[in-house]
């Protein structure tokens, strides 16, 4: 017995992996240090504080959907408690002049986020699969109204406000500025990343995939499927409430929209975007969303139709996320055949390009036509200026998607050809899939 | 009392079978194609602005008719060309899919129609009060529209027992492999159940638009409610959701009725607990909880009933 557990142990990595592995966590510490030198600007800065957030914030969702296949839509409960519990938290300690820096405030609110997914969990978590989805949708809706009743403790519409300068301060350090609360958010970004990381080499987290994968062999080995879904559950609220203090530290409010279905969209757009079956989709999605809805919002007014579109184009078309989509290269990166697919990819990019564009004008086009009927048809989106009413534009618009269609259609059937040739030309070279 | 009692009752179960109309298709659809359409509230939204839209320019009765089936042609569309393909990708795909479908549906409407409600009026010939009950008048579109459900619902349950279609529907309901292999185009039928769901929802648009507000977040509001129904009839269960629709008709409908509050029924023993932060919940009334009354009972079935009332797939 004792000599096939240690059989079973896996090796332990050669020290050109362990060098490897945390000289990635060294890098990510300097890129970490040396990014608010690099762009200093308040916008930036901020920028980089949200993304962080969201960063925490789709990694705990992963601990769901990704790693133990729990699809939920209320995620946002635990943030926004968080959020809610750290505004409070900030308020008390300013009043009674409590020896608590704002540093510790986030650990606050995950454990907000800890207690309520530990009340909630028990019941939500007992069904899975399309079940456990709409349960959770339903608890989030029955959060969601209860904090627009219980006005003294959420603040009814307008929320709840703090000053975060007004806490006990640890060498002086007033997290006023902004760049103080990126440090802030950058250490607790590091510090979850870390932790979650590491929650999915424990055998919990084994256990969970193994949930997620085939919850009846589970109650074979003699676990209890409920039991490890509520514990992920858990794991996956203290990580939200977490995100939802540091969001909450960020604004300095708190209010319903925390709580909303708006949020558990969003971070559920962000993680299955980045890919959720890999640890740093989430990661890649929520900066990928989080510069997406910034930049987009910019450039044209229904950015959020975009995103809805985006989404559902990688639901269809790239289940795995960007994160997928890319580490589905790395067997032909080894096999060295990357070359035979990229020809192919050059020769779909345009057609797809054309249709993509000729969307988007013909989106743009409608839009002004419907939300300002009025105005000069002279219109800018995307920085280019065109004339909506021009029947060039129209014409051009449906020559692009119907010709792009048509087009990327058949060349997206030469990239599939492509691709098994170099993927059976890398098996053969004896690399796996 | 009696007032309050019977306009409640009778408005309980007009609201009861509207979210029946929905969750009839949901629940078809559910069983047969295995995924819960996230979108369905979205159709029913569609109708009420296509009904809205079509009934500006020739009229309601026409638009009763042509909304939904464009509707349906819209949901059977998705079927076709969305869903399937990103079948082969899993249930928790297909979900996220019409999760997607029901946000990008959200903000076309918004484009078109804008954020603030349309007035989309009753027609004419059923704006009067039909009756008069202890001096309140009720309208005869409501009896219309309780009239157009009954007739659905009465329709629905003869094609489903009574015709070829119907059989093979129910039999796909319970085993879909097994029909697929006794030569049935499972895939022709999807698509059509897929489309008859969606335009059964678009009917309760188009009939509830007048009545009800016809707004972009309709869906946002409806849909939860909607597929708080399904679980708690039972996923799969059309006799569970038929339940659990008047169920929650009647409770959401009689709750906002009620005025009274804890503080209203023990205010007199402890006035003090009106001074605390538990003031909230102390004076909330019954009336206020109505919106998240669904959602209580959704809480109360998973404890003691978790399968749903009549349910009994483990999904």
């Amino acid at each position: 017995m004792s000599e096939l557990a240690t059989h079973a142990a896996p090796p332990l990595p050669a020290a050109a992996d362990k060098l490897k592995f945390y000289g990635m966590w060294l890098a990510v510490v300097v890129a970490l240090l040396v990014l608010p030198k690099l762009f200093s600007s308040g916008g930036s800065l901020t920028t980089f504080s949200l993304i962080g957030i969201s960063i925490i914030f789709a990694l705990s969702y992963n601990i769901l959907l990704g790693q133990t296949g729990m699809l939920s839509f209320g995620h946002a409960v635990y943030y926004g408690l968080g959020g809610f519990l750290a505004i409070h938290a900030i308020n008390i300690v300013a009043r009674n002049k409590l020896a608590i820096p704002l540093p510790v405030i986030p650990l606050i609110g995950g454990l907000t986020g800890l207690l309520f997914a530990a009340l909630l969990g028990w019941v939500s978590t007992r069904r899975s699969g399309t079940a456990f989805a709409m349960i959770s949708l339903g608890l989030a809706e029955l959060v969601a109204s209860s904090a627009l009743i219980l006005r003294t403790f959420f603040g009814g519409e307008a929320g709840v406000s703090a000053n975060r300068t007004k806490v006990f301060r640890l060498f002086d350090w007033s997290f006023g500025p902004q760049i103080q609360i990126y440090y802030l958010v950058a250490a607790w970004t590091l510090l979850a990343v870390l932790a979650m990381y590491a929650l999915t080499r424990t055998p919990l987290g084994r256990m969970c995939n193994a949930v997620r994968d085939n919850p009846e062999r589970v109650q074979f080995v003699g676990y209890d499927p409920h039991v490890i879904r509520y514990l992920a559950f858990c794991f996956s609220g203290f990580f939200a409430g977490i995100a939802g203090a540091l969001a909450a530290i960020n604004f300095e409010i708190a209010n319903s929209a925390y709580l909303g279905a708006v949020q558990s969209g969003t971070v559920l757009f962000a993680t299955y975007i980045g890919g959720v079956g890999f640890f740093i989709g989430p990661i890649v999605g929520a900066i990928f969303v989080t510069l997406l809805s910034l930049g987009l919002s910019d450039l044209t007014p229904v950015w959020q139709l975009y995103f809805g579109l985006i989404f559902i184009a990688v639901v269809m078309f790239a289940p795995g996320g960007i994160t997928g989509l890319l580490m589905m290269h790395r067997p032909l990166i080894r096999a060295g055949t990357l070359s035979r697919v990229l020809p192919s990819y050059a020769v779909a990019f345009v057609p797809t390009l054309a249709m993509v564009t000729g969307l988007m004008l013909a989106i743009e086009t409608v839009v002004h036509f419907t939300v300002n009927p009025g105005d000069d048809s002279h219109i800018k989106s995307f920085g280019i200026r065109f004339d909506a009413a021009s029947p060039y534009i129209w014409a051009m618009a449906m020559i692009l998607i119907f010709g792009g269609f048509f087009l990327a259609r058949r060349s997206w059937g030469r990239v599939a050809l492509a691709w098994d040739d170099a993927l059976g030309a890398a098996r053969d070279k004896g690399v796996a899939a | 009392v009696l007032e309050l009692i019977v306009i409640s009752t009778l408005n309980g179960v007009l609201f009861g079978m509207l979210l029946f109309l929905m969750a009839s298709g949901l629940t078809v659809i559910f069983s047969m194609l295995g995924v819960l359409n996230f979108a369905h509230a979205s159709f029913y939204m569609l109708g009420a602005f296509f009904g809205f839209q079509i009934s500006r320019w020739v009229g309601f009765w026409p638009a009763l008719v042509i909304a939904p089936l464009l509707a349906g042609a819209i949901g059977a569309g998705v079927e076709r060309y969305g869903l399937r393909r990103v079948h082969r990708n899993g249930h928790v795909a297909e979900l996220l899919f019409t999760f997607g479908l029901a946000f990008a549906i959200e903000e076309i409407v918004q484009i078109i129609w804008g954020k603030s409600p349309v007035d989309f009026r009753v027609p004419p010939l059923l704006d009067f009060p039909a009756f008069t009950i202890f001096s309140t008048n009720y309208p005869a579109f409501k009896m219309f529209m309780l009239l157009v459900s009954i007739v659905i619902f009465v329709s629905l349950l003869i094609v489903l027992k009574k015709t070829r279609i119907g059989l093979i529907v129910q039999a796909a309901l319970t085993h879909p492999h097994m029909v697929g292999h006794l030569g049935h185009n499972v895939g022709r039928i999807f698509m059509l159940v897929f489309g008859v769901g969606t335009a059964l929802a678009a009917v309760a648009g188009v009939i509830a638009g007048p009545a009800l507000v016809t707004q972009s977040n309709m869906a946002g509001l409806l849909g939860p409610i909607l597929f708080v129904v399904v679980v708690v009839g039972g996923l799969g269960s059309l006799p569970g959701a038929f339940a659990a629709s008047l169920l929650i008709g009647l409770v959401q409908t009689f709750a906002v009725s009620m005025n009274g509050s804890l503080a209203g029924a023990f205010g007199p023993l402890s006035p003090d607990y009106a001074q605390t932060w538990l003031s909230d919940i102390w004076s909330v009334t019954i009336a206020q909880i109505a919106p998240i009354m669904p959602y209580l009972l959704l809480v109360l079935i998973l404890i003691f009933r978790p399968m749903g009332l009549l349910g009994t797939r483990d999904t």
